[in-house]
């Protein structure tokens, strides 16, 4: 069952003179790891502010087409219950955080708090969030002292805590260093693995390739390639739309270029130890 | 005399908190050099007391000779700029060209050769089709771009740029690639911090690693990437092609792509 629908959506924002989204159209199974990928200034983050229901309901604005989220028009549900079902994770911590919490516990627990969860199980909730994100050690810690790398942490984890059916994640790691990139990865798999729909938003493609299963590139405004991860991510006409491949992919057809013959184009280093591995052993070249 | 000087260098910010231990680093004019290493670890802090906006609670700098305690950070200015992590730390005017006039506007350059600084670096940064909007109409990306046109512009001995590849595309790093090529070209030391491996193996021979207040290791970055153990304490990995490299016993150190399929060739034609 698609769980996010998109159905030919144009949208203007009201200050923006051109269409930010030209017909887009989109569909998301439920629970599937889809990531947008495109250039910067695409409209990846519009197209996440539409399925959160922020386009129209926030931004206002030109809209046509709609946003259906488990069947019903985002137009129909207010924002109040469309958060129950779409968690979104905003691009900069600092936009997320409540600024009412003194504590990083706080901050997880105000998301529960508003919808009226019990204190007992609020707390429960919390700490075994703290330990998912790795944040035990910042519990007590003012949620504007820490480093941006740890807010990135706190404000994902303050709302996967909601544990909505559907999260909605943009550019999570952009200030990130690589090993706290992939700690970020690991608590999205770990959403996966328990039955949620991702839509991520990242420019680390070598890490798109790795976790995600269905890959969608915007150019402009457009859906310009729609696909699984395997297919689109091994696709040199993605390089066209001003976004890159995997080091492997890349690797793959440059090999390719040169006349090796490879099953397929590799996007992960399991991939490419298959494909490429026969070469350290014996294999024909053309 | 190397160009900048840091012998046994340490900070501590004013509430105590100590964030460089015993850093001592030479760069000579022209170098180009990465700075990688975890988030905390050092990295902010060692090019802030590069270019004098912090000054060592012990040890010392010297840039082109002269002890940085001794110059205000104004006059450092003249010979080292900074282009700060986060654009909107940076930008304070309402429009793009008054933003990148600045610095060489307060340098007292004459009108012309503002002019043609501001031009020059704009083109160089793909900004300048937005030379008359305002920096926050625009996104963070392109802002960021504003700023390494405004220090551009200053036309400044070394230069540093603090994670330029953040939230960058595919066009953003090949325009700050082609950037850091110009500036070496005109004879510039470029400094770049950043967490972008494959960034760091495509544009810098020389890599500095930071870990936990002090410089693990300094060498080139061929080698830096082999050295298990100073990866492992910097929690770094590998570039993508050395870890396949590696995994299929490639030979060779390799760090690209390029040198990838080089080693393959080889190995086919022996």
């Amino acid at each position: 069952m698609d769980i996010v629908e998109v159905r030919d959506l144009t949208y203007k924002y009201p200050t923006s003179s051109d269409q930010v989204l030209r017909g887009v159209s989109l569909r998301v199974k439920k629970g599937e790891f889809c990531s947008i990928i495109g250039p910067n200034g695409a409209g990846k983050t519009t197209l996440c502010n539409a399925i959160r229901g922020l386009v129209p309901h926030f931004y206002k604005g030109d809209m046509q087409g709609e946003v259906l989220i488990n069947g019903q028009s985002t137009m129909d549900v207010s924002l109040a219950d469309l958060a129950l079902s779409v968690g979104f994770v905003f691009q900069n911590p600092f936009t997320q955080i409540s600024g009412i919490a003194k504590t990083v516990f706080g901050e997880l627990a105000f998301g529960l708090e508003n919808l009226g969860v019990e204190p007992d199980e609020i707390r429960r909730r919390v700490s075994r969030m703290l330990e998912v994100a790795k944040l035990q050690d910042l519990a007590e810690r003012s949620p504007f002292e820490i480093s941006g790398g740890q807010q990135q942490r706190v404000a994902l984890a303050s709302i996967i805590i909601m544990e909505p059916e559907i999260l909605v994640i943009d550019e999570p790691t952009s200030q990130l260093d690589p090993q706290s990139t992939e700690e970020i990865f690991e608590i999205i798999q770990l959403m996966k693995m328990q039955g949620k729909t991702i839509i991520l938003v990242e420019h680390k493609i070598d890490l798109v390739a790795q976790y995600s299963d269905h890959v969608v590139l915007i150019e402009d405004g457009s859906i310009v390639m729609d696909g699984s991860t395997d297919e689109i991510l091994s696709d040199p006409a993605v390089l066209q739309h001003g976004t890159s491949l995997p080091q492997f992919a890349l690797l793959g057809i440059e090999m390719r270029k040169r006349g090796y013959r490879l099953d397929k184009i590799p996007i992960t280093e399991a991939q490419a130890v298959e494909q490429i591995g026969g070469y350290f052993t014996e294999k024909a070249v053309d | 005399m190397p160009y900048i000087e840091m012998k046994n260098v340490f900070f501590k910010y004013p509430n105590g908190f100590e964030a460089l231990q015993d850093l001592s680093l030479d760069i000579d004019k022209g170098e180009k050099v990465a700075i990688i290493g975890q988030n905390g670890a050092g990295k902010t802090t060692m090019v802030k007391l590069i270019n004098g906006l912090l000054k060592p609670t012990e040890g010392d700098i010297r840039i082109n000779g002269k002890n940085t305690r001794e110059y205000t950070t104004a006059k450092i200015a003249h010979w080292v700029s900074y282009v700060f992590q986060n654009p909107d730390d940076q930008i304070f005017h309402n429009d793009v060209i008054s933003e990148i006039s600045f610095g060489p506007k307060n340098f007292k350059m004459d009108d012309d050769k503002i002019e043609q600084n501001v031009k020059a670096a704009a083109e160089l940064c793909g900004i300048e089709k937005f030379l008359e909007e305002n920096p926050y109409d625009l996104p963070l990306a392109t802002r960021k771009f504003i700023t390494i046109a405004s220090i551009i512009a200053m036309d400044t001995d070394v230069i540093i740029l603090d994670e330029p590849t953040a939230g960058q595309d595919k066009k953003g790093i090949e325009c700050l690639a082609q950037v850091i090529d110009h500036l070496r070209g005109k004879g510039k030391t470029v400094i770049t911090i950043t967490h972008d491996m494959e960034f760091v193996v495509n544009n810098f021979d020389r890599t500095v690693v930071m870990a936990q207040k002090q410089k693990a290791a300094d060498g080139p970055t061929r080698e830096i990437f082999w050295q298990e153990d100073v990866l492992q304490k910097a929690r770094l990995k590998q570039p993508y092609i050395s870890s396949l490299s590696l995994k299929l016993g490639l030979g060779g150190n390799n760090l690209t792509i390029g040198d990838f399929i080089a080693g393959l060739e080889q190995r086919r034609h022996s």
